[in-house]
């Protein structure tokens, strides 16, 4: 299957170029960027490791791309995204948010359906990725306890 | 004095409900009526009298008046303005303090404003075309239950409209036909699939069997996509009783929003809005019935006015026009809808209807939805027209769709994603828009054939409701 979390997962997957242009937008607009990666895509999992703390200070397009390439080059089979954050008053959110690789794999999920009275259905998703640990899923790559996690010095 | 407080009937005017020079305070509300006065009637004397019957005037002199503080109580007509290139159409600038209205109560400040004036015989017609509510008055609402940013956060999507489609037919589907057909529009590419105004509990279809295939439908799409996925679950109903058991059970199955219609009441709206911020769910209101009363210029209440209501009551989605479809809609017009849903705060201009300033103090913003007979064919222009935070609803450019309703919804998807790329790319999206299409449909057959099909239809009638721009008050 093919995740379609997004803003632009119904088009081809963004060349390098492309993904510079949307972070171009963003920069132009004051929007920070920030790289996140993740080994569930489960559509509830909110929180996405960071690839260090948003990238505040960058206003360059390429330095932008270079962490991108530097967090896909560390975890070639996660789900990468960038996010651009609008600080203003009134929003305070994510303004833009697309995905920059995908696992060579998306096993997808499973609907489990749990009977209830008077036909009711409890439904919960499944993320057939999530049945091996966090740090062992989609082959040997790392999990999210690795370089530009959390380290806290700002340079990513 | 004396004759002010002589049995018998005197013009409005000379009751004090018309001064010219009184200064509206902070805290007033202010409300600018278009008045169409009958033959002889000076427009001073009409914005005078409609000053006083919706505040505290009656038809005669009363002595009891003079048991109250009566000048404090008594909407000020301070300003009357012809329009614009109308015959004998004047607007008339009204003051009203604070102390007239139930803090919180939409019904309490509609019974006022609106209760009994529009129906006065010196008056041929009256419309109420803007209300600049104080951020005082502002404060003592609820607002939306969400609003657009904790909406966006909680559906985890960014950075373009959201789509949606209105399931068709209207009527006669069973429970089961209709969940296949949210089923196909969700795993198809839309966010969100949507009952009809007049969908509620008919003998085809009961809200009960609908709610459990419509949830099995929105569960299955999101496992299939990864994508949270919503159908807005109509819980209009006779009685609050009523609505409470369908909301209810529309959060116990999971559902993420439920819709009711405007036809409820406002009373009704403002008690869901409630239950919709307590219980975590969306709330999308359909304006059903508005046209009966915002459509004509000259009498009624126009639906910026509405739409203000409609924030402060709670909702976080309303239908607010498209512009470029088949339903009413100005575009000078309809851009002061989606400023006054939207914004923070904002400047009166009289190109969008906007009579006053209005400043929210961060109450949070109502979606407003584009529904009625728009296509993908028109995404740049909806794009430019409506902005990125809007709900897009294609019902018959979805369901219609020659391959399916899946590949009508991938055609939409398909057709706002390039959209958005292309504007953020820095193209001129909206000279270039066919062009950006054409090349996006040439790696996507569904799109193609959307275009194909619908490329040409427009629906292009002169506007009802338009602006007759006027200056605004200092």
């Amino acid at each position: 299957m093919r995740i379609t979390q997004g803003t632009f997962s119904f088009l081809p997957d963004l060349t390098d170029d492309e993904i510079t242009a949307q972070i171009a937008y963003a920069l132009e607009h004051g929007w920070p960027c920030s790289v996140e990666f993740t080994d569930d895509p489960h559509p509830r999992n909110t929180y996405w490791e960071m690839w260090g703390l948003p990238l505040f200070d960058l206003a360059d397009p390429a330095a932008v791309l270079d962490e991108v390439r530097a967090c896909r080059e560390e975890h070639p089979e996660h789900y990468v995204r960038v996010n651009a954050y609008d600080a203003s008053l009134g929003r305070q959110t994510v303004a833009l948010s697309f995905l920059v690789q995908r696992p060579s794999e998306e096993p997808g999920f499973r609907l489990d359906r749990q009977e209830g009275v008077d036909r009711r259905i409890n439904y919960s998703i499944h993320s057939y990725a999530t049945e091996r640990p966090a740090g062992s899923r989609y082959g040997a790559s790392a999990g999210p306890s690795t370089r530009g996690n959390g380290n806290g010095n700002g340079r990513h | 004095m004396a004759d002010r407080w002589s049995a018998g009937v005197i013009p409005y005017a000379e009751m004090g409900y018309w001064q010219p020079d009184y200064e509206p305070k902070d805290t007033d509300l202010l409300c600018a009526f278009r008045v169409t006065p009958q033959d002889g009637v000076p427009p001073e004397e009409a914005g005078a009298a409609v000053a006083g019957e919706s505040s505290t005037a009656t038809w005669t002199v009363v002595w009891t008046d003079r048991l109250t503080t009566f000048e404090h109580y008594q909407a000020k007509c301070y300003r009357v303005e012809p329009v614009p290139g109308v015959e004998g159409q004047w607007i008339a600038y009204i003051a009203y303090d604070l102390d007239l209205f139930e803090e919180g109560s939409i019904a309490n400040l509609t019974s006022s404003i609106i209760g009994n004036v529009f129906g006065f015989k010196p008056l041929k017609a009256l419309r109420l075309e803007d209300m600049r509510i104080p951020p005082h008055y502002v404060k003592t609402f609820q607002g939306p239950a969400h609003g657009i940013v904790t909406e966006r956060e909680y559906l985890n999507k960014f950075g373009r409209p959201l789509l949606g489609a209105t399931t068709k037919p209207k009527l006669g589907l069973s429970s089961r036909n209709y969940g296949r057909v949210v089923y196909e529009a969700l795993r198809g590419g839309l966010d969100f699939t949507k009952d009809d105004e007049n969908i509620n509990s008919q003998p085809f279809m009961r809200w009960r069997d609908r709610f459990i295939s419509c949830m099995e439908a929105v569960n299955k799409a999101q496992a299939e996509t990864g994508e949270v996925k919503g159908h807005y679950l109509n819980v209009t109903a006779a009685d609050m009783e009523d609505i409470y058991e369908r909301a209810e059970f529309a959060k116990d199955l999971g559902s993420v929003i439920v819709m009711v219609d405007l036809t409820v009441g406002y009373t009704a709206i403002q008690s869901l809005a409630k239950w919709a911020r307590r219980n975590g769910v969306i709330l999308h209101l359909h304006r059903a019935g508005h046209a009966t009363y915002t459509r004509q210029k000259n009498h009624g209440v126009s639906f910026r006015v509405i739409s203000k209501w409609m924030r402060l009551a709670g909702v976080d989605h309303i239908h607010a026009g498209t512009v470029v479809g088949k339903l009413e809609g100005d575009p000078a017009s309809v851009h002061g809808f989606y400023d006054v849903l939207r914004k923070g705060r904002y400047d009166a201009d009289p190109s969008k209807g906007l009579f006053f300033s209005q400043d929210w103090v961060s109450m949070p913003a109502t979606m407003p939805v584009a529904s009625g007979g728009i296509h993908a064919g028109q995404m740049h222009q909806l794009l430019h027209h409506l902005g990125e935070d809007t709900v897009l609803q294609f019902g018959g450019g979805t369901i219609g769709h020659p391959m399916g309703i899946a590949s009508g919804a991938e055609a939409n998807r398909v057709a706002v994603e390039s959209m958005i790329k292309a504007r953020n790319e820095g193209k001129d999206y909206v000279t270039e828009g066919p062009e950006i299409l054409r090349e996006a449909a040439k790696r996507n057959k569904p799109l193609d054939m959307a275009l194909s099909t619908w490329g040409d239809i427009t629906f292009d009638y002169a506007s009802t409701d338009t602006v007759d721009a006027t200056p605004t008050p200092a």
